[in-house]
């Protein structure tokens, strides 16, 4: 393996890993040469619908949403959480309460100080309003002992609560804005005069175009942010933003994943690369089997089909040696991936047998059975390319496979949600916690006429069990016991067969420092990004 | 009078003109596969069952398509044209905003064209058979039968990309934030290349025309009439010949404003031209029914006032046509 990007992040792990053991802080070295000022430009194929990142989930929403407000915490790129508006925080022994010392100098961007009654107002309004309902599910309510305590309860033990503090998912809103009896979701300063706490406020939303982002001088970290201002420039067309990003118009570009454009930037002599910044995230790209159809349904077939599959093959040769193989439900970046799964090497020879053995002989003219694949439209490399490639490999083994195109997202998300399909390429994001993007996939209580739940019909009790335990469980190493036994389960019944992790990259142009590798990686607070000269 | 009897009926046409084009559309949006809320759900990363039902009703899209179509015809004869579901803004609002770039982009482009083509068309009939000739008619057979949006990616990888001296995309510089001169030739900049995009095509039909039209009224008796008087060919030319020559062109311009404007569509797509066009074609993708129908709406009223305003301009220009 000599790929030029693990070479990087070897050597960065490494250096980290020295200046750990020297005692500094990574802070303390970067802040000598830093350089305050200056314009980022960030290209974005994403169009935000508003940027209030409480009651809009999604990349497109949470990249200038962290910029504009903050959250109770912030994660490093160990997924350790830090201090950001809570200067400390406890997660009480019984795993019902979550106790938040904000600090005392935020402010939001119209002067008026951020409080606990922000914090009780924007936790309520996520679990009425956020897109991810097992986010703060089991918050019964919020306390306020004093304008810089709040006390999240829950009815249940929820260990995920720590992390779904993060930037991306809990945005403080100003309560004086926007308690004001109005649906939170179809709310005017959605996107007119957004009012946030972040190092960044908003000075230009025009949807679809551009977000433009001026520093906050009265931002609560001193000395923060480094950047004058941030530009989100919008283009549905990746080319073209590649080509800008060339050009110098951009010096930032995150989720880079085409092979063709990762080459060019590798390439590049005024840009750096890198895979870091989308651990919290954890995008897999995966083909789901639709365990409602025959033969589909038959665990033999299944296991057939995943032995028949090269997953090297697709992440060296489809994908350029970019993409890392994913082999479980938990992306490998995970704390709570474990490595102990079933595996489906490549036997094309022992996937014909088991074919015969479950009684699906060859037919005349060497066809067993039909089956159709669909993949999301727009993301060629990661899903067109590899179903016509499954496509090639199921008929080495007697499977005649139909490639069914959708016009775009909605009509792909149609299928998928009235169930009408048989193999269904797919990328799926973890986000962070297995209890919001991992559990919906396989709870049978979530099989429902909707994309993104468990279209697959998978149905095991104890899977059901697992996934509800280990939701609950405080203790860090028995929690990750019971994701593994459930990790196991699920690559031995194969409801998916899990092919890559998507090779999300950050381009960014020599002139840019610190850049943006926590685990939210571009979906986290910019302040120590800065321009050189 | 006769006139405006004729004014009334066109005004009458053109109203139910927009009721048909809003029936008929409201019916193809609704054909196609998946609906808002499902990808408002993907632009989430996923959504809870209970908030998708929320949003459905709040959208009434649970309501029966008939009743659908009723409530937004009424809300339309109200001149209300609804909220965008994906951006939760007026339509009206979204569409205005986006009115100015479309018609700077248009009217350049028709000028443009209509300037060049004729030049051309006009020079090609002095010598029908000559090598200019020959010239225009490969590049009219070419402007034709080239994809307008296989023109703009092109035209960007030659000027944006190859010999850098145009922008890429989009109409203003990122970091241009401010006003007055420097804004005007910030946008004159980025406007380059897509109005050369969107003009070759019709370029290429207006110096076919001209060059026909100049062509008839060459071989007409009131121009032999003049050569015979005497008259300098310059004059005979551009003074007898080509404003007679012009009438049919000026009418294809007026009656191909719509196309130009289905043009458009492409040429913001490749060019990130934020206009009315990039508008359409993303609200679909979205299924953003309210402002599909709402730019549909606005444009056919665009296209009958235009062929209205042809009409009678043709009257004017040519008092012999009568009702």
């Amino acid at each position: 393996m000599t790929s030029p990007i693990l070479t990087r992040r070897d050597a960065l792990a490494a250096a980290g890993a020295m200046l750990a053991a020297a005692g500094l802080p990574l802070d303390a070295l970067a802040v000598e040469d830093v350089k305050k000022g200056g314009t980022l430009v960030i290209g974005s194929t994403q169009v935000p619908r508003h940027l209030n990142g409480a009651v809009q989930s999604g990349v497109a929403t949470a990249m200038p949403g962290t910029q504009i407000f903050a959250s109770p915490l912030r994660f490093d790129d160990k997924w350790q959480p830090q201090p950001y508006l809570a200067e400390s925080w406890k997660l009480a022994d019984d795993g019902k309460s979550l106790t938040l010392n904000l600090r005392k100098n935020a402010l939001f961007h119209d002067g008026k100080p951020v409080t606990s009654a922000d914090v009780a107002f924007t936790v309520m309004a996520i679990k009425a309003n956020h897109p991810f309902k097992t986010m703060m599910g089991p918050v019964e309510k919020v306390d306020t002992p004093d304008a810089h305590t709040a006390i999240i309860r829950m009815a249940t033990p929820h260990p995920a609560i720590v992390l779904c503090m993060s930037p991306a998912l809990c945005p403080i809103l100003p309560k004086h804005i926007y308690d004001d009896g109005q649906d939170l979701k179809n709310h005017p300063r959605n996107s007119k005069d957004v009012i946030g706490s972040g190092p960044f406020k908003v000075v230009e939303f025009t949807p679809s175009q551009r977000t433009v982002m001026e520093k906050f001088d009265k931002f609560f970290l001193p000395g923060k942010p480094y950047l004058d201002k941030i530009v989100i420039n919008i283009n549905p067309d990746g080319s073209t933003l590649m080509l800008g990003f060339e050009r110098g118009d951009l010096q930032l570009y995150p989720f880079v994943s085409l092979p063709t454009d990762l080459k060019r930037v590798s390439a590049n002599k005024n840009a750096t690369l890198t895979s870091r910044g989308y651990e919290g995230i954890g995008p897999i790209n995966w083909m789901a089997f639709n365990l409602a159809k025959k033969p589909l349904s038959d665990l033999a077939v299944r296991k057939a089909i995943a032995m028949s599959i090269d997953k090297k093959f697709i992440t060296k040769v489809l994908m350029g040696g970019f993409a890392v193989v994913d082999d479980g439900p938990i992306v490998p970046s995970s704390p709570f991936a474990v490595t102990d799964v079933v595996l489906y090497p490549l036997d094309l020879k022992k996937a014909a047998e088991m074919l015969d053995g479950a009684g699906y002989k060859a037919g005349a003219n060497g066809e067993r059975f039909k089956l159709t694949i669909d993949y999301l439209p727009g993301q060629d490399d990661q899903q067109k390319n590899v179903a016509e490639y499954v496509r090639g490999q199921l008929k080495k083994v007697g499977i005649a496979v139909e490639v069914r195109a959708s016009a775009d997202f909605p009509s792909w998300a149609k299928r998928m949600a009235t169930h009408d399909f048989d193999l269904g390429m797919d990328l799926v994001f973890n986000w962070g916690d297995p209890v919001i993007g991992v559990a919906r996939t396989y709870l049978s209580t979530n099989i429902k006429p909707i994309v993104w739940t468990n279209t697959q019909s998978y149905n095991n009790p104890k899977v059901d069990e697992l996934l509800e335990a280990a939701g609950t469980q405080l203790d860090p190493t028995k929690r990750k016991a019971l994701y593994a036994t459930f990790e196991k389960i699920v690559t031995d019944e194969l409801p998916i067969d899990f092919i890559n992790v998507i090779p999300y990259h950050t381009a960014a142009s020599k002139r840019v420092g610190n850049l943006p590798t926590t685990i939210w990686g571009p979906m986290s607070p910019m302040d120590e990004v800065y321009l050189k000269t | 009078m006769k006139f405006a009897r004729l004014f009334v009926l066109r005004l009458l046409q053109g109203a139910l003109l927009v009721l048909a084009v809003v029936v008929l559309n409201f019916i193809l949006v609704h054909a196609a596969p998946g609906d808002p809320v499902e990808t408002i759900a993907g632009a989430s990363g996923g959504m809870s069952p209970e908030l998708m039902a929320q949003l459905r009703t709040q959208y009434g899209l649970d309501r029966p398509l008939v009743v659908q179509l009723g409530v937004y015809l009424a809300k339309v004869l109200h001149g209300n044209f609804g909220y965008s579901y994906y951006f939760n803004l007026p339509v009206t609002s979204l569409i205005l905003e986006r009115v100015p770039a479309t018609l700077l982009l248009v009217l350049c482009a028709v000028i443009l064209a209509f300037a060049v083509g004729t030049t051309l068309g006009v020079l090609a009939a002095r010598r029908p058979n000559g090598v200019l000739s020959q010239f225009i008619t490969v590049l009219s057979l070419v402007g034709f039968a080239t994809p307008v949006f296989w023109m703009g990616i092109m035209l960007i990888i030659l000027f944006a990309s190859i010999w850098p001296i145009l922008p890429v995309s989009g109409m203003r510089s990122v970091d241009a934030i401010g006003g007055g001169w420097r804004d005007v030739v910030d946008i004159a900049h980025h406007l380059v290349l897509p109005t050369v995009t969107l003009a070759l095509v019709y370029l290429a039909q207006y110096s076919r025309l001209s060059r026909s039209s100049m062509l008839d009224v060459l071989g007409a008796d009131f121009i032999r009439t003049a050569r015979a008087k005497g008259l300098p060919e310059r004059v005979v030319l551009y003074k007898h010949a080509l404003r007679n020559a012009l009438l049919p062109v000026v009418t294809v311009l007026g009656l191909q404003f719509g196309n130009v404007l289905a043009g458009a569509i492409l040429v913001e797509t490749v060019f990130n031209w934020p206009g009315l066009g990039r508008l359409a074609f993303d609200s679909v993708l979205r299924r953003d029914y309210p402002t599909i129908l709402g730019v549909l709406v606005f444009a056919s009223i665009v296209v009958i006032v235009m062929n209205l305003l042809t009409d009678l301009a043709y009257r004017l220009i040519d008092p012999r046509i009568k009702v």
